[in-house]
């Protein structure tokens, strides 16, 4: 349920040429093309999709290089 | 600063003394590189500086480096931006690239024949953006083919080596790029402009087409973003900083000359310029504490466990590796400037002792060169993220 929140925040936001939907949940977002100034949009908008913030020790590439990474970094403040 | 004097900063010395300081002039004017200087740190072994003892290298750490590019800056600061740049390079490689045999070999190379590596990472049509790369590394086979259009390179036409970014390969996103190096046989270079700018005019750095080719073993597997992040960025800034330092120091030095002249020719009396002095000092002061600073941090998280994925990798500490070099090139030019202002028509005069020309023409490059306002409109991104929590 979430990773298809996380897909749809990808997809608004990402700034991706390769298809969202064509991505494995583990694939490098870095290497599909996500920017650094597009990761941003990206985090923005998860934390408004998921009502959450991301504190800043979780504001580096690791946690948002796939959408399994998301989800866990999702899981771990909503717990 | 008292260095501690190892044989590199010893060396260093020398051919900031010797080879240096002597052409600096004429670098500036000619705007030509400085050869002798280059020349003296090969033989001086300092190209490989930062390799491990183990392949032959001096094995010095990048607080030793920011030393040595300090003190050269201090005479002429073209051969310690080259320097610089080179050393970036050189770190890229050892940091990214040793587990790869054919880069052992390479270093091994560089450490004897000491090889000045040139980077190409500007591209036309990507706005100066280092993460971006519109060229694509087409391989075929063992061997790969890689044409860019660059709108600078920095000693390009007297570099032995190149090491360039580009796309993965052609399918691959603007942002995901690899690390190439590119060996003096196998690349041409089409100049396609000068270089004729107000300062740094040594390190002849004017618009090529680069045409090359070489062995897949040659493209680094690690990411460009990651190397980025975690090495190219910060060692920049840092080696710059010694640059920046080493420029500032020599403005003040002459102004402090200036003083003691004044302070001579009256005893007893305080000239009223030694006031500005010490303003001038003080400024000097910040400066090189948040170059220490920033340095001392990045030595110690740069070998950390988790450097791959710890705070290197961070929002929070790209935001404050890019307010170093915001700070600090803006006060470089206010230094430079207080340091003319205190010596006077003598700082102003071309032909004198004093003169500030060429520090000041040299100080503007460095938050014209990589661009402040980019820095600032990145870091207004991440702010739009970061909580400072």
């Amino acid at each position: 349920m979430s990773k298809e929140q996380i897909r749809q925040v990808l997809k608004e936001h990402g700034k991706f040429s390769a298809d969202i939907d064509s991505l494995a949940d583990n694939a490098d977002l870095y290497e599909a093309g996500m920017t650094s100034h597009a990761s941003v949009n990206v985090m923005l908008a998860l934390e408004d999709a998921f009502d959450l913030e991301f504190p800043d020790r979780m504001l580096k590439r690791s946690v948002f290089e796939s959408i399994n990474a998301i989800d866990a970094a999702i899981q771990e403040l909503t717990a | 600063m008292d260095n501690p004097a190892t044989p590199m900063i010893l060396a260093a010395r020398l051919v900031a003394k010797e080879f240096a300081a002597p052409h600096a002039k004429a670098v500036d004017q000619d705007a030509r590189f400085p050869i002798e200087a280059v020349t003296a740190l090969k033989r001086e072994k300092l190209l490989s500086a930062y390799v491990p003892a183990e392949f032959g290298g001096a094995g010095v750490g990048l607080t030793e480096l920011v030393q040595i590019v300090e003190i050269l800056a201090r005479e002429c600061a073209s051969t310690a931006m080259i320097y610089a740049m080179h050393q970036i390079q050189v770190i890229s490689i050892v940091r990214h690239a040793m587990d790869n045999p054919w880069y052992q070999n390479y270093l091994r190379e560089l450490v004897q024949h000491q090889y000045l590596i040139a980077s190409v990472t500007s591209e036309v049509g990507v706005g100066g953006e280092m993460r971006r790369s519109h060229c694509a590394v087409e391989v075929d086979g063992q061997r790969f083919k890689l044409v860019k259009d660059a709108t600078t390179i920095s000693y390009g036409a007297q570099a032995d080596d190149l090491l360039v970014t580009a796309r993965r390969n052609p399918d691959a996103a603007h942002s995901d790029q690899s690390l190439i190096l590119v060996r003096k046989a196998d690349y041409t270079l089409e100049q396609k402009g000068g270089w004729d700018t107000m300062g740094m005019r040594g390190t002849c750095s004017p618009p090529f087409l680069m045409s090359s080719v070489g062995d897949v073993a040659q493209i680094i597997d690690v990411p460009f973003g990651d190397m980025s992040a975690q090495t190219v960025v910060p060692v920049s800034h840092l080696l710059w900083g010694g640059c920046w330092m080493g420029c500032a120091a020599a403005a003040v030095n002459k102004a402090r000359a200036f003083v003691r002249g004044q302070a001579r020719a009256n005893p007893g009396t305080v000239p009223p310029t030694a006031l500005r002095l010490a303003e001038l000092v003080s400024m000097m002061q910040s400066l090189r504490t948040s170059v220490q600073a920033c340095l001392t941090e990045y030595e110690t998280l740069s070998v950390a466990d988790d450097a791959a994925v710890g705070t290197l990798t961070s929002m929070g500490y790209s935001l404050k590796m890019n307010n170093l070099k915001i700070d600090a090139t803006q006060a470089l030019p206010n230094i430079v400037t207080k340091a003319l202002s205190i010596c006077g028509i003598l700082g102003y005069k071309n032909d004198s002792k004093f003169s500030m020309s060429r520090h000041l023409r040299d100080a503007h490059s460095a938050a014209i060169m990589v661009g402040n306002d980019r820095i600032l409109a990145t870091n207004a991104n991440l702010l739009l993220v970061l909580k400072d929590d």
